[in-house]
């Protein structure tokens, strides 16, 4: 099982679709590394830009919806091979979640108040992910914990390594 | 306890239960095309696991990008091509054989009611129309299920959407499925299946049914499905009349699947549709969707006839009744991508291809093409486009460019236009 956590990366935006993690013309790529410099390049966020700031991240917070649209995968390999682990919003589309923990990697839903603490948390935030307990440590210019529940088969798939170790155990 | 179609699917194909909550489901059919594929496959070679858990039950295409544009999709294609040769996969459709994935299959006879389907295509849930469990999936997803023959799922909670009175004149799937979306929203139904029942879907082509269940995802669902019935049965005949004495026998088998009268749903929605008007969409969501007629005059650049939503035979012609003894606009460039291969050869037999062509359409081969801006028509920077397609995302037919999804007739009215028109004046007006 890998390390999660780590600092955050905030867009607040609901919906934020999988052409805009990654447009479909670098769809035909064939390995997950050479997607890496293309993450959220179609993002319109006010003033955001991706490459200066996904730089050094290792957690996205987002809003409702995160990851809707197509089913492709490559929308979570460009947040894999750009070391983000962890994405934290008020829900997901199911395909876009359900690739996060096929992956190994953590999706974590918070609810709406607990988000706006966070994102309201001020100066960069550091965020440490507790799987165990269930718990986000979050540190800004102020400090903040949430708790978080993840489905019991979720976890055993991050736990394994991915849904593909886990099936050739069990299946 | 009285169960839904979806949740007899479940129990008539569950391997595994890991959790209260989660179920691994055997899988019917496992379908693969060339852009999420060859990646599920050269990181199974890598790990040592290149094998396939059953060759019939895998079905592939090549479908977004062909003939190839450049040497990046040439080796997307050749390596699913080598795959399929490899282990033997018979129902695999190369250049001249190929069409839109979810237009393709079903032609086939490959979908069939109360089977689980899963695809790495968001839009496998078109197959929902024959009364199947169909879900799009993700590369790992796809890789599990070519190995192994299994998904896992979350039992959905389903919607049912009860579509009641008479299409008026004017009025298709498209415009009943974007008016859906619009009142469920983007990600109003996510986990969620929705069942399309009532007199509107009984009389609806299967064609028209795989419209509705088509867009399902852009509500957030998991799958759209339709009860399978006659017309069901009609539709698949060729392919099972050894199975079945007659028609009549397989309706009632395919029965066993509708969902029990007293069946427990999350939400109930009805919707008449007998006043309804066309629609299209204004924004860069799915559900950002206003009557046609209040777009009026919106200028447009290209039209896009074509994809698996709307690149059916039954879209050509509905699409043909308005373009007929007219011509497009010289403000506009018009493009006519027909589904199939079949739907191409029967489009040619009933004279629609010359109509399109007369009009001043450029027809070009079955392919997924301009629908996700890859090739055969991307928009530039700021141009618009009327589309058929099912989505309006910001740069989704090229960065920058504008879509306005709307149905085959309202596309082709547009196109004579020369900007976004309600439909039904150029039908009242009659063949020219
Ligand atoms: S036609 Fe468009 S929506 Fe349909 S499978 Fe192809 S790319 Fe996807």
């Amino acid at each position: 099982m890998r390390e999660f956590g780590g600092q955050a990366l905030f867009l607040d935006r609901d919906d934020i679709n999988t052409d805009e993690i990654i447009p479909a013309k670098y769809l035909t790529e064939i390995t997950k590394m050479a997607l890496q410099p293309y993450a959220l390049e179609d993002l319109k966020l006010g003033g955001f830009d991706p490459r200066r700031d996904l730089a050094g991240k290792n957690v996205i917070v987002s809003r409702a919806n995160f990851g809707c649209g197509s089913s492709r995968e490559h929308a979570v390999w460009v947040f894999e091979v750009n070391e983000i682990n962890t994405v934290i919003a008020a829900s997901f589309a199911r395909i876009f979640r359900q690739n996060m923990f096929n992956c190994g990697l953590l999706a974590i839903e918070l609810p709406q108040a607990d988000l706006d603490t966070l994102f309201n948390l001020g100066g960069e935030v550091q965020i440490e992910v507790d799987l165990a307990a269930g718990k986000l440590r979050a540190k800004g210019k102020r400090q903040a914990e949430f708790s978080f529940t993840i489905n019991e088969f979720d976890r055993r798939l991050v736990e394994a390594g991915g849904w593909l170790n886990y099936a050739d155990q069990h299946y | 306890m009285p169960q839904t179609i979806v949740e007899k699917i479940f129990a008539a194909h569950r391997r595994d239960t890991p959790t209260p909550e989660n179920i691994i489901l055997d899988l019917d059919v496992v379908m693969c095309h060339e852009i999420t594929t060859p990646i599920a496959i050269t990181d199974l070679e890598a790990r040592g696991l290149d094998r396939v858990f059953d060759p019939d039950k895998i079905k592939a295409v090549i479908d977004h990008v062909t003939p190839a544009k450049d040497s990046k999709t040439a080796t997307q294609g050749k390596i699913l091509r080598d795959w399929a040769r490899r282990h033997k996969i018979r129902d695999f459709f190369d250049i001249g054989q190929n069409g839109v994935c979810h237009a393709l299959f079903p032609e086939k006879g490959f979908i069939r009611p109360g089977y689980t389907v899963i695809m790495g295509d968001s839009h496998t849930c078109t197959h929902g129309a024959f009364g199947a469990f169909a879900a799009g999936v993700g590369t790992t997803d796809l890789e599990v299920g070519i190995l192994k023959g299994v998904c896992s799922f979350r039992l959905p909670k389903t919607f049912r959407v009860t579509i009641e009175g008479e299409l008026p004149t004017g009025v298709y799937a498209k415009d009943v499925i974007l008016k859906i979306i619009k009142e469920i929203t983007v990600n109003g139904a996510t986990d969620r299946v929705l069942e399309f029942v009532g007199p509107v879907v009984e009389a609806m082509s299967m064609e028209a049914r795989m419209t509705l269940c088509n867009m399902a995802i852009e509500a957030g669902a998991t799958c759209g499905i339709c009860l399978p019935d006659r017309t069901t049965a009609e539709y698949l005949w060729p392919f099972i009349q050894e199975q079945y004495d007659s028609i009549e026998a397989a309706v009632t088998d395919f029965a066993r699947w509708h969902s029990d009268p007293d069946a427990v749903y999350e939400r109930e929605l009805t919707f008449d549709v007998s006043g309804l008007v066309p629609q299209a969409t204004y924004g860069f969501k799915p559900d950002e969707v206003k009557d046609i007629a209040e777009m009026e005059g919106t200028p447009v650049d290209q039209i896009y006839i074509g994809s698996c939503t709307n690149g059916r035979i039954e879209d050509l012609r509905e699409a043909a009744r308005v373009l007929k003894d007219r011509k497009i606009s010289e403000q506009v460039r018009a493009i006519l991508v027909p589904a199939t291969p079949k739907v191409y050869a029967q489009a040619l037999d009933e004279g629609l291809i010359k109509v399109f062509m007369e009009a001043g359409f450029c027809i070009t081969n079955p392919t997924c093409g301009a629908c996700l801006g890859m090739s055969n028509g991307v928009l530039a920077d700021g141009e618009i486009c009327a589309s058929t397609t099912n989505r309006n995302f910001n740069g989704r037919m090229g960065k920058g460019g504008i879509v306005h999804l709307m149905s085959p007739l309202s596309a082709a009215a547009a196109a004579v236009a020369g900007h976004i028109t309600d439909p039904r004046k150029m039908l009242a007006m009659g063949a020219k």
